[in-house]
């Protein structure tokens, strides 16, 4: 039992925390690191600088990921940037306004302890990835560029083409292999996590499933870590990689660990439109096309099905730089999300379906010539033509919002440790630092923050206290664990049933996206909460899984993930219904001003929501602990984009 | 659109395989290639068939899983590109389309058409990295690059990692995929002081892997998806042999 949540957050003035935490950590000597093995699964931003960085310092790690090198994880396709203080374009940013920036962007929904360090430890990140060898963008005095993006009234984004996430992750995977050729890190690709082992109220292993020979294996260490990424493919469309799920954090779940906010998703406003049904991902156009891009629909629905062309400027609607004259087409992420999806609503949306708005770079293209506009922003012109067979130059992209990212995931403390000790948790898994909206070029931030800066001092002073306590991979929790998972596979495919795997899936998608996506209220909340368990039911009498579980078989593979899907789908809504406020991501439509501005509800619902696992289903639903969130540094003001 | 297929099956590494006939019937001109091969392997699924195993993860062109011979060209007829940004626009209706596996040694299929490439991960292992210990890194505006040498570099980054230039080269080599980290890291001052071991070790490593050596076709080049450019091979034996010499103690 749970008792009350203690977020462990030292005391002090903010900017004092820690340092003053650090200097006061329990520390493991260099001797001894090698003795104890550290767990990593993921391998991405988060988890590839936490395995690289715990093999420098000498820790024995072992590090899982499911794709067939750790180079490929999902952070390798973010584009546009990564946010750090260093205020190099003099421009007046600083670690405070970082901060202030990401718990404002936040809807003050996080912790302001947790916040600052991020913002702290950004400087220190650009230094590390630069010393990699990590390709940014330059000017012509050789200085580092920076950008201005999502919004941002500074210029502190650093970024490499539009590839900031590939050239980040393979410094942080040559650092990995760096470790791995030195034999402090052990890497086990194509090898899925199914299940956390607890021994004695401590994580000291999991259960693995090898994806290409089916073998399942126990693994025992000292502390594990998760850094499994989101969850954004609970909506089966998204800008995710179509690996990304939630096993990992959903199965920690079951075993006792916290889920915070669920229910807060992130809908990125500019992805291609879906073109039919067929459409197994969405991709995203960066945001930083918004810097140039201007964003319209037709005033007229009558105009909707005309060749752009055919609508004079006159009859255009320009409705973000209408309703927020100061931010304009650069307005937050869930601002333009909703926007866009109102006009649609309207019946004013433009191409397949009506689900698309134009952004159009016509007018900066007069005023900066094209080539500037292909120096810029030319592989993103080339991406869209390719998907859509359109040219940009000529005629407007066609944008739609798209689910993105998830700001929910297992509650931690400041030590990134979860309520069961030994369990720590890192990157997009956690919940920990972007409240219920994140800020453009924060993931990536957050990500190697955890990884090279924050878990290396957090993790030893948990380690201090566990000498001798990895426990065998025979005890008896290891082998309950083990038959468990076995037992969930044998069940799956005995199922054998009528219904493919992504047709169930892409019902729970649609379904989510109607009623937990970007607007939600009660009454469609509920309904979703109703229709969840008859999806389920039809997954586990229905599905078909072919196959057996000895053999490379990616269809039980992912029928593993969309069971969790199932389950956790059930979680999110409840949460996005017990959330009776609007704010940041979730926008509850019974919460809002005339002008459709989010409205919150600070006196109620300025905590965090973490959920405790009491059994699947209506019937043992989880319950709700609340970590309050307090406020001694920013005011918590509403936010005003206008 | 409609298609005729032919698509490698091969149930495991040790196991024979072969090319057998399948149908995609109406096609969106707007689904990638892999989207129409979703939609074959829910029909086979529906009639009680294995489904293709295939692998793919962003779909977007960008993480490199995605491999596949396209009628004969790796990652298809649409370059620059990866697999996953195929379209079926760029088909006839009709058309017949053959889908393989990448076919070399260094490669072993495990199924279908998904192979093993952790070769290339043990190249970069050899020494594709820069020893920066996290936490010891000085400011990083206290080196300035020049702007035309971070890009250069950046074009070589760019490398996916996909070994679609070792699949498309007849002597199967994987000099494209080295050159582009050899030149990436040697074009920057960090990668400077590791410069002579590091060429060393990987063309040690890519030769033990048994990838081929190079005799300038350039078949690498034009099917890269990230458009890196030959040019870096020239780079990559220039960085060998400087570093030979600087080892032969020839100075
Ligand atoms: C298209 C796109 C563009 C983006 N652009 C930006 C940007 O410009 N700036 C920014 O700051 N952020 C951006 N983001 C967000 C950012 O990329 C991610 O939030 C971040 O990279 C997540 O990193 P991570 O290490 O937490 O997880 P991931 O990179 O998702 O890694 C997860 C790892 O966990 C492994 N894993 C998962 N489950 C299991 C399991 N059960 N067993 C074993 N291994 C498992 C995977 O194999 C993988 O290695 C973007 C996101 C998308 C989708
Ligand atoms: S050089 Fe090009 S073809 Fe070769 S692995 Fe890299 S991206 Fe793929
Ligand atoms: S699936 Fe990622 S590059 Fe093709």
């Amino acid at each position: 039992m749970i008792g009350t949540l203690d977020s462990r957050v030292p005391s002090g003035p903010l900017a004092q925390k820690w340092q003053s935490h650090r200097d006061h950590s329990r520390l493991v000597s260099p001797n001894n690191r090698r003795k104890f093995e550290v767990i990593i699964v993921g391998s991405g931003l988060a988890g590839g600088s936490a395995a690289a960085t715990l093999g420098e310092l000498g820790y024995r790690v072992k590090c899982f990921c499911f794709q067939d090198s750790p180079r490929r994880a999902h952070s390798i396709a973010a584009q546009g940037g990564i946010n750090a203080a260093k205020n190099y374009q003099n421009d007046g940013d600083s670690v405070y306004r970082l901060f202030y920036d990401t718990i404002k962007g936040g809807d003050f929904r996080s912790r302001e302890a947790n916040v600052y360090r991020l913002a702290e430890v950004s400087n220190l990140i650009i230094d590390q990835c630069v010393e990699q060898g990590v390709p940014f963008a330059r000017e012509y005095g050789g200085l580092l560029a920076n950008r201005s993006f999502g919004g941002a009234q500074v210029s502190r984004t650093f970024y490499a083409r539009g590839q900031t996430g590939q050239q980040l992750l393979l410094g942080c995977y040559q650092a990995l292999c760096r470790q791995i050729a030195a034999g402090t890190v052990q890497m086990f690709p194509q090898t899925e996590m199914l299940d956390l082992v607890i021994v004695d109220d401590h994580a000291k292993g999991i259960i693995t499933r090898d994806l290409r020979t089916g073998k399942i294996d126990k693994y025992a260490a000292d502390a594990v870590v998760l850094a499994t990424g989101g969850y954004g493919n609970v909506f089966y469309l998204s800008t995710n990689a179509r690996g990304c799920n939630v096993t990992a954090t959903y199965r920690a779940y079951k075993k006792g660990a916290l889920f915070a906010n669920p229910c807060f998703t992130q809908i990125h406003p500019t992805c291609i439109p879906q073109s039919g049904d067929y459409q197994s991902k969405l991709t995203l156009m960066s945001e930083s096309l918004r810097n140039d891009g201007r964003v319209w629909v037709p005033k007229r629905k009558e105009d909707c099905g005309k060749s752009p062309k055919e609508i004079p400027e006159a009859t255009r609607d320009y409705y973000l730089e209408r309703k927020y004259p100061s931010y304009g087409n650069l307005a937050p992420r869930d601002v333009s999300s909703r926007s866009a999806k109102e006009v649609c609503d309207e019946g004013r949306g433009v191409g397949p379906g009506g689900r698309g708005v134009y952004l159009d770079f016509a007018e900066a293209i007069k005023r900066l010539g094209e080539n500037t506009i292909r120096e810029r922003y030319g592989n993103l012109f080339e991406i869209y033509d390719k998907i859509t067979g359109e040219d940009a130059y000529q005629t407007p992209m066609r944008i739609y919002p798209a689910v993105h990212y998830t700001m929910g995931g297992l509650w931690v403390d400041y030590n990134l440790m979860s309520n069961i000790p030994g369990l720590h948790v890192i990157g997009e898994a956690n919940f920990s630092d972007h409240g219920a909206n994140r800020l453009g070029a924060s993931a990536l931030m957050q990500g190697l923050a955890d990884g090279y800066f924050v878990l290396p001092y957090t993790l030893p002073n948990y380690l201090a206290g566990q000498t001798g306590k990895r426990p065998s991979v025979d005890h008896p929790e290891f082998k309950k664990a083990e038959s468990d998972v076995r037992a969930k596979i044998d069940r799956l495919l005995r199922v054998n049933g009528k219904r493919s795997l992504d047709s169930i899936h892409r019902e729970l998608g649609t379904l989510l996206w109607d009623k937990c996506g970007m607007a939600r209220n009660a009454n469609g909340l509920r309904e979703a909460l109703g229709k969840i368990p008859e999806l389920r039911e039809e997954f586990w009498n229905n599905v078909r899984i072919p196959g057996n579980s000895a053999d490379f078989n990616q269809s039980l593979e992912r029928a593993g993930r969309v069971a969790d899907f199932l389950d956790f789908a059930e979680l999110m809504c409840l949460d996005a219904l017990e959330r009776d406020e609007s704010c940041g991501g979730h926008f509850r439509e019974e919460h809002q001003t005339p002008e459709g501005e989010a409205v919150r509800d600070d006196d109620k619902f300025a905590s965090v929501f973490a959920w405790e696992f009491q059994g699947n289903g209506q019937i043992a639903a989880p319950k709700l602990h609340r970590e309050p969130l307090h406020f001694e540094t920013v005011h918590l003001t509403q936010r005003s984009y206008k | 659109m409609n298609f005729k297929l032919q698509i490698w099956r091969q149930k495991d590494r040790q196991s024979k395989g072969k090319l057998v006939d399948y149908e995609a019937r109406d096609i969106s001109p707007d689904a990638s290639l892999l989207e129409m091969l979703d939609i074959v392997n829910e029909g086979l699924l529906l009639k009680g068939e294995t489904p293709i195993a295939f692998d793919s993860d962003c779909r977007e062109g960008i993480c490199g899983t995605c491999s596949l011979n396209v009628n004969g060209e790796a990652h298809g007829c649409d370059h620059p590109g990866a697999v996953c940004e195929l379209y079926m626009r760029r088909f006839r209706d009709g058309q017949k389309i053959i889908i393989e596996p990448f076919r070399l040694r260094s490669f072993p299929i495990v199924k279908d058409l998904v192979v093993d490439r952790s070769a290339l991960d043990r190249i970069v292992q050899a020494g594709g990295f820069v020893s920066a210990r996290a936490g010891s890194a000085p400011e990083a505006n206290s080196i300035l690059i020049p702007k035309q040498d971070a890009d250069l570099s950046m074009e070589a980054a760019a490398c996916i990692g996909c070994g679609a230039c070792a699949a498309a080269c007849p002597n199967a080599s994987a000099m494209l995929f080295t050159a582009a980290k050899v030149s990436h890291l040697s074009l920057l001052p960090q990668g400077n002081p590791e410069r002579t071991s590091r060429v060393l070790k990987m063309v040690n490593a890519m030769d033990a892997e048994g990838f081929g050596n190079c005799t300038n076709t350039y078949e690498c080049e034009a099917v890269c998806p990230a458009e890196i450019s030959a040019s870096f091979i020239a780079k990559l034996n220039r960085e060998y042999i400087r570093a030979n010499w600087h080892t032969s103690g020839a100075e």
